[in-house]
């Protein structure tokens, strides 16, 4: 086990200096998740243009893989549909739990996160932020709305 | 057969460190590629061999249905499983045995309290008093039984430093307090309350206290009798005994007056429809069949601890105590959370820059074992504004090479991540 397979150049530059970090006044669509485990909280916040997401932010506290997936999460699905968000949701998710062995060519950036799968404690961190973006994109229908949760 | 039960005198050598880590087969191992440094005792403290011994022994000669067979199986069974209750007794200085209640823990000796002592007769506004230091099994029971009936719980405010605040309790304690409800150590901080100054007190005011020992029972000598306490509470697996075990203890006259808390077998002496006689203490609050290999274990732990000496322990795990907050306090950007001039072994602490899951990462990869997280303390850690600390907590057989690997890897990780 190497620390360099987990804290990449990528996910420390993203930690140190989180990408489109602060709320948003008025998104269309937001949410909040929350890993009890490690007392992460974090809100996503996105702006959408139509069925495209235009902007995402985010904002809260969290461990540096938290932080560093939150804001590589902000930069990837700029400019995409909710559709391909949600591609690129379940191709993160493959990463994180290494059911598919190679990192999806559209990955990009996120291809950072490949070696978290050998942290097993850890895949809850990289993950909150998507599990949080996909309640925001795609709500609960009529239900209590509880922030989504990793744990 | 654990049947040695002669209190062991007093020891005097001086203290080998490197002998009592032989004695534990867990110590010796590799974790990813660096030997292990075990410091999260305060979470679950590991086993000497005569512990897993005399559990296994039990299994594989002696195991049989405790209090209710004639045969030689069920006889050694129960001899073993009442000596180690005889262990109980002498290691906290109880009077008699019926004041040692085998349950599950810390956790279920203080629901057993709330349900079967502070429920009965409490009415709606009368007030349970703990500190702001709890850990959450000395919180929930009793937030459940205000739900329930209407009572109040109040809670000491701490210092800065993580102390309870003496002159707000004396504020706080009044007629309708019907318990205090004391941490002895806090799990968090490694704060020790003075509980002694707490007791007498409560004395004045008629107020019976429980105190939540599990942290303070592994690093000192426990006499309740001199603490004048009502309950106390501890579990096995912080005193390298084995989990599922621990041990309530309460004054005979107090349990005497209880009723029952769990209904079955072994708690009674006859059933009928037409009703039912309860058993003595202490097996009136024990029904079904226990963890008897748990309580063997545990009763062999006592005796290891004992065998060391408690103030011997106590002695020893200050000087490490010392030495880790000095080494520790040479990082920059660290800071001790939990500064009470009085502690055990537990430090806990933040990192500037760092959150205490990626420390924990980090000195995983380095062989060195610490908790992060909030500790089941979530009102401390709101208390210190932060949403989690790292906490080394430390045994007896931890070393000062093992604290220096804790300084090593935690200036590794700042200089990783910051």
């Amino acid at each position: 086990m190497d620390l360099k397979d987990l804290y990449r150049d990528v996910i420390v530059d993203h930690n140190r200096k989180p990408r489109n970090f602060g709320p948003m006044l008025s998104p269309d669509a937001h949410a909040d998740g929350h890993n009890p485990l490690c007392g992460d909280r974090l809100t996503i916040y996105v702006s959408l243009d139509g069925d495209t997401v235009k902007e995402a932010k985010f904002e809260g506290s969290g461990c540096a893989i938290s932080v560093a997936s939150a804001s590589l999460l902000t930069e990837a699905v700029k400019g995409k549909s909710v559709a391909e968000v949600d591609k690129l949701y379940g191709e993160v998710h493959e990463l994180l739990t290494r059911r598919d062995t190679v990192a999806a060519p559209g990955l990009g950036k996120l291809a950072a996160l490949s070696g978290v799968h050998e942290f097993p404690a850890r895949v809850k961190c990289a993950s909150l932020c998507w599990h949080t973006l996909n309640a925001a994109l795609h709500p609960p229908q009529a239900a209590v709305l509880a922030p989504t949760s990793t744990e | 057969m654990n049947a040695a039960l002669e209190p062991t005198p007093a020891n005097t050598a001086p203290f080998d460190v490197e002998a009592i880590r032989a004695d534990f087969p867990i110590l010796h191992q590799e974790i990813n590629g660096k030997p292990l440094a075990y410091l999260d005792n305060a979470a679950s403290s590991q086993h000497p061999r005569v512990v897993i011994d005399s559990m296994s022994n039990y299994y594989e000669r002696d195991h049989a249905n405790v209090h209710r067979g004639v045969h030689t199986l069920s006889q050694r069974a129960t001899d073993a499983f009442e000596a180690a209750r005889e262990n109980v007794r002498r290691f906290i200085n109880a009077r008699s045995t019926k004041e040692i209640i085998f349950v599950r823990g810390t956790t279920e000796a203080i629901n057993l309290v709330a349900a079967s002592f502070a429920r009965p007769g409490i009415k709606p506004g009368d007030e349970i008093l703990i500190s702001w230091l709890e850990h959450h099994a000395n919180i929930v029971p009793w937030q459940l039984l205000a739900e329930q009936t209407g009572a109040v719980l109040k809670v000491i405010p701490i210092t800065p430093e993580g102390e309870v605040d003496f002159s707000a309790f004396e504020q706080l304690i009044g007629p309708r307090t019907r318990l205090l409800a004391l941490a002895h150590v806090s799990n968090a901080l490694g704060t020790i309350v003075p509980v002694e100054q707490f007791i007498a007190v409560a004395r004045k005011h008629g107020v019976p206290v429980l105190l939540d020992g599990a942290q303070a029972i592994p690093h000192s000598r426990i006499d309740v009798q001199a603490l004048g306490c009502d309950f106390y509470c501890f579990s096995g697996h912080k005193l390298c005994g084995p989990t599922g075990i621990g041990v309530l203890y309460g004054r005979e006259a107090i349990l005497d007056a209880m009723p029952p808390w769990q209904g079955g077998g072994d708690m009674i002496l006859s059933v009928s429809f037409k009703g039912t006689t309860y058993n003595q203490l202490p097996w009136k609050f024990e029904a079904g069949t226990p963890d008897i290999a748990g309580v063997i274990g545990l009763g062999t732990a006592i005796q290891y601890l004992e065998s060391i000496g408690m103030d011997r322990i106590a002695a020893y795990e200050h000087t490490l105590l010392e030495y880790a907050t000095a080494r520790l306090t040479t990082i920059p950007g660290l800071r001790i959370i939990g500064t009470a001039p009085r502690k055990a072994a537990v430090v806990s602490f933040a990192l500037e820059g760092i959150h205490p899951h990626d420390i924990g990462t980090i000195l995983d990869v380095e062989g060195v074992a610490i908790r992060t997280g909030h500790h089941c303390a979530m009102p401390v850690m709101e208390f210190y504004g932060v949403p989690a600390t790292a906490r080394a907590s430390f045994a007896f057989y931890n070393t000062r090479a093992e604290v220096d690997r804790l300084t090593d890897a935690l200036v590794k990780a700042r200089d990783y991540l910051t």
